[in-house]
């Protein structure tokens, strides 16, 4: 068994409202409003990096959860923005974290790479001990600011998501849990030579089939009701697919915590600074069921059921 | 109902907008479908016709024009 035991966060300083966008992609703040959500997003200094970026916001995870770096088995870390493929951030964040021999793992997955973290940290859990999952992006250096790509320019941000895993205690159990990947319509949305590129009327018709068909499996398999659970942590891709999400499971859309107007879509690093924040405005104990869900490169999609502890 | 009236009657539903666009007349570029309205589109069009689209042939591209849906549809059936 594994628990959700703390979550953490970091997001670069600089702010970019869409009226700072707005001229270079010919497009009103408005408009980028309308068919996002968004309202403002992070983009990172130039001597930030995906390294630089997930190092805190695991370091914000570790000082919540009460633990030190040496208490870790293993560290994964979803990126699909970092400057280097190979080695990816994994390594170097551990090392900056003090650490020389824990495994630290790379999950070159956008968007859906933090849902897939959680997901094998669940299952690693029992076996390594505790294990932190980082989401961390700088999608603003993967991004055209042109009027020709304004569809995919106005939607990302940057940031750093943590979430630890534990074997023996946390706010939550991990009760189930379903990822699927199919490979048909991976050029609807992947990343190359450090350029992000994405057909964004197929992304949205499928994930917004995708991701309500993993929810209601494990709803269903689990026989939870959509409405008995306490919230809903997706992936902020655009407030208007989670809007859509949530009808199509049928649960109020209060339910689904959005931050997407303040950071925009930061690509994996979104679950898990969606979570943290939705977790540091909790004022009781959970008292019902929580479910993660995500959509992304791949395609490659799933959801996650933590129920209290 | 001819397949192209039922087609359009869709869209137009699923859009709110009464236009009516050419047989070949890309209905992004005429600003009928964005990206949210395909979806509904789809759907729109899988109950209209009693037809499952499957997932791989989520594509922007066979959805792009009601002549494209029409085949589209007649190749399912």
């Amino acid at each position: 068994m594994s628990y959700l035991r703390a979550f953490g966060s970091s997001v670069p300083l600089r702010r970019v409202g869409n009226q700072e966008i707005a001229q270079l992609l010919n497009v009103t703040p408005n408009w980028i409003f309308d068919v996002s959500g968004i309202e403002e997003r992070h983009y990172a200094a130039q001597e930030d990096t995906v390294i630089s970026i997930g190092l805190l916001a695991a370091q914000d995870c570790l000082q919540k959860a009460g633990i030190t770096a040496a208490d870790l088995g293993m560290i994964l870390v979803a990126s699909g923005s970092s400057d280097r493929f190979c080695p990816g951030p994994a390594s170097k964040i551990a090392a900056g974290l003090g650490l020389d021999t824990t495994p630290a793992l790379d999950l070159p997955i956008t968007s859906a790479g933090a849902l897939v973290g959680l997901t094998l940290a669940a299952q690693l859990a029992p076996s390594v001990g505790r294990v932190l999952v980082i989401g961390a992006e700088i999608m603003s250096r993967c991004i055209a600011l042109t009027p020709e790509e304004k569809n995919t320019a106005i939607l990302f941000g940057d940031g750093a998501g943590a979430a630890l895993v534990d074997a023996n205690s946390g706010f939550a159990r991990i009760q189930d849990s379903c990822l699927f990947t199919d490979g048909n319509s991976s050029e609807i949305l992947f990343m190359r030579n450090e350029q992000f590129h994405m057909d964004g009327a197929a992304v949205i018709l499928h994930a917004s089939r995708k991701m309500p068909r993993a929810i209601n499996l494990l709803l269903s398999r689990n026989q939870i009701e959509a409405n008995a659970v306490e919230a809903f942590l997706l992936h902020q891709a655009n407030l208007n697919l989670i809007t859509r999400v949530a009808a199509a499971v049928k649960a109020p859309q209060e339910k689904f915590f959005t931050n997407i107007s303040r950071y925009g879509n930061t690509s994996s690093a979104s679950l898990l600074i969606a979570a943290d924040e939705w977790f540091a405005s909790q004022t009781a104990a959970l008292s019902g069921p929580i479910v993660f869900a995500a959509f992304g490169s791949g395609l490659t999609w799933g959801a996650l059921l933590a129920t209290p502890y | 109902m001819e397949p192209q009236a039922r087609i359009l009657e869709v869209l137009q539903r699923v859009t709110g907008k009464q236009i009516t666009p050419g047989v070949d007349e890309s209905l992004f570029a005429s600003g009928l479908l964005d990206s949210f309205a395909l979806t509904d589109f789809v759907c729109g069009l899988e109950e209209e016709f009693g037809a499952t689209i499957p997932d791989s042939d989520l594509s922007a591209r066979k959805f792009d024009t009601i002549s494209k849906v029409e085949a589209y549809l007649a190749s399912k059936s």
